[in-house]
């Protein structure tokens, strides 16, 4: 069952690897400390809704430089919509340009912040399980701001420089989250713990294996959110502009689609989905090291190995390179001797044999192009 | 003298380093064919390309229906009533027939309009309709290319820009091709069209420029060009 679970979230990282792979065409380095954000912010809301198990301050400082940094976005959307735009007359920008995320952010920072409130509340009623998917949504809502602001203020600037100096950038993102989210005022150094939001216990059992509650939440969650994901990019118009961007972002313009606010909601997407996965972890293995630790990165590591396993840029394929990896290292745990010191060796052994085999992944095509 | 659909005054665009246009003028009428025709490299395309906004211009100026769009987003231009079939077709082919035609009318939101559009470019080119579950990939040449003109109504522009239609395919379909350019132009769409092929193309428009390395050679009245002797020579390989 830790295979199922834990492969499920290794398919909703790989996730967000695949479709920005899929439409810029790059490796996001810093997507697996998305994930590493996802379940730290997690932490730090149960720490700030009164659920926490230890020492923490109720409100945590980067509480109040979220509060910060949004009221002066409200403030700067503001000034510039009101008073600085009438005022450049004819060739004022376009509104679209600084208004709209600005507006975006202050949106998504003051939700969560009620959000917030409300879980207090909801805590202090004593339902931990609807708390639980409160945090839940909140880490979501965060990880998707800092996935848009990265997008933005890093990538964005790089749209059309050569391929390796964005590598090399995502590269000193990656550090950079790493790092940040070490120093005291953001959550230190110190591994803490995750309070669990559901009772330790087994609902039934397969043969021998038990089947805990929280494995149940765990794939459930992930399960609703890959369908909704399968829909949203097969069922619905952005969806079929995301999948027109990565085959030719010229082509999806000159259809009349906003390359960038699809290439922004990307990353958001993929970001939340990150988040998602980062609280699922917190709830199935409660400590959590400091955010620079290399258990962290090697996660997010396999993850990247399951996009591409898959099939890298292929949505279904990371779904299922997720849990294909995750059954891998379980059956080597549980089966072959010395497995579980041995777990990495099969899962990029794995790899090495998909690309020796086939080189575009479970469920990629080989790359063929009419002209 | 009524203002034209499109004019582009004194254009000069830059790849790099490279100077591809210097100083193109010419102007679209409403309701008209007009035909762009000129050797590889000329800049027919990238005229075209910064018509729809993909390319800025370093000079010059883009009017479509009197008022300035050069320097906008093409997807801003899409929405002011201009589409492009562009060079090599542009299909998405990890896309169905029938999503390529609803990425046609991402722009609007008329939906029960858009549907019926599509019925209309659907009759236009019946081969599209019979393949719409098809993924586009693996359409013909001649398909791809009556797909991505399908597609280009389907915004229901005022000026359609078709970027060499008749590229690679066969004389027959070649034929079809230009008598649907034709019938979409009687149905009341400007059309600018690229061409190598210029004796089919000067045939069917009512204006035609020809471009030589970036610069408006000839202009005039499309028969009055076919007939003299310099395009003769040049473009419809008459010795
Ligand atoms: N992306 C680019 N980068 C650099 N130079 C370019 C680029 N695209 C076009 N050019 C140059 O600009 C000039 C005009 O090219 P353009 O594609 O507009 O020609 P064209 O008339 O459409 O030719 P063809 O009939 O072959 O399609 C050419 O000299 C070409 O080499
Ligand atoms: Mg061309």
């Amino acid at each position: 069952m830790d295979g199922v679970a834990v492969g499920s979230l290794y398919a909703l990282i790989a996730l967000g690897y695949t479709m920005v792979y899929g439409i810029l065409q790059f490796i996001n380095f810093a997507h697996g400390d998305v994930f590493v954000l996802g379940a730290w912010v997690s932490f730090a809301a149960a720490g700030a809704v009164g659920l926490s198990v230890g020492d923490q301050t109720a409100v945590p400082a980067w509480l109040v430089w979220l509060l910060g940094a949004v009221s002066a976005g409200a403030l700067a959307a503001a000034l510039y919509e009101f008073v600085l735009r009438p005022r450049l007359g004819a060739g004022r920008p376009p509104a679209t340009r600084l208004t709209w995320p600005l507006a975006g952010v202050s949106v998504v920072g003051w939700g969560t912040l009620l959000l917030l409130v409300a879980t207090r509340g909801v805590v202090a009623g004593g339902s931990h399980t609807i708390a639980g998917g409160m945090i839940l949504v909140l880490a979501m809502s965060t990880c998707g701001l800092v996935g848009f602001c990265l997008e933005r203020l890093a990538y964005k600037p790089l749209r059309s420089a050569p391929r390796l100096n964005v590598l090399i950038t995502a590269i000193g993102v990656s550090l950079l989250l790493q790092n940040l989210g070490q120093l005291e005022w953001m959550f230190g150094t110190r591994p803490d713990r995750m309070p669990t939001l559901v009772p330790d216990t087994v609902l039934f059992r397969i043969g021998h294996v038990p089947v805990r509650l929280v494995d149940v939440m765990v794939v459930a969650t992930a399960l609703v959110l890959m369908v909704l994901l399968d829909w949203l990019v097969f069922r619905t118009k952005m969806g079929r502009a995301m999948r027109a961007v990565s085959f030719s972002p010229t082509n999806a313009a000159l259809m009349g689609v906003d390359v960038d606010k699809v290439i922004s909601f990307t990353f958001v997407l993929g970001s939340v989905l990150a988040a998602a996965a980062g609280f699922l972890y917190g709830q199935k293995y409660p400590g959590l090291n400091q955010t620079a630790a290399a258990g962290w990165v090697l996660l997010g590591l396999k993850a990247f190995v399951a996009a591409v396993i898959g099939g890298i840029g292929n949505i279904r394929g990371a779904m299922l390179g997720g849990l294909l990896i995750g059954l891998l290292e379980f059956f080597a745990v549980q089966y072959v001797p010395e497995g579980a010191s041995l777990r990495d060796i099969f899962v990029f052994g794995a790899l090495i044999l998909v690309l020796l085999v086939r080189p575009s992944g479970v469920l990629g095509k080989a790359v063929t192009e009419k002209v | 003298m009524t203002t034209p659909m499109l004019q582009i005054d004194d254009l000069h665009v830059h790849y790099g380093a490279i100077h591809a246009l210097h100083g193109v003028s010419l102007a679209v009428g409403q309701g008209q064919i007009v035909t762009l025709i000129g050797c590889n490299g000329a800049g027919k395309s990238t005229t075209l390309r910064t018509v729809s906004g993909l390319l800025r211009p370093t000079a010059g100026r883009v009017l479509f229906e009197g008022k300035p769009i050069h320097g906008r987003p093409p997807h801003e231009i899409v929405r002011l009533g201009i589409a492009q079939s562009p060079e090599g077709r542009g299909i998405f082919a990890n896309l169905t027939v029938d999503e390529n035609l609803a990425m046609g009318s991402f722009a609007r939101r008329d939906r029960a309009e858009a549907a019926r559009d599509r019925e209309r470019a659907l009759d236009l080119f019946p081969r599209v309709r019979e393949r719409l579950k098809q993924n586009a990939g693996t359409l013909s040449g001649g398909e791809q290319q009556m797909l991505a003109m399908a597609r280009a109504l389907m915004a229901r522009p005022r000026l359609l820009l078709l970027d060499e239609p008749s590229l690679g395919l066969a004389p027959q379909i070649v034929q079809t091709i230009f008598k649907i350019i034709r019938e979409i132009n009687a149905a009341g769409t400007t059309i600018l069209l690229v061409e190598q092929n210029a004796h089919k193309a000067l045939e069917v428009a009512h204006r035609a420029y020809v471009l030589e390395v970036g610069r408006i050679a000839m202009e005039g009245d499309a028969r009055d060009l076919a007939r003299s002797d310099a395009v003769r020579k040049a473009y419809l390989g008459v010795a």
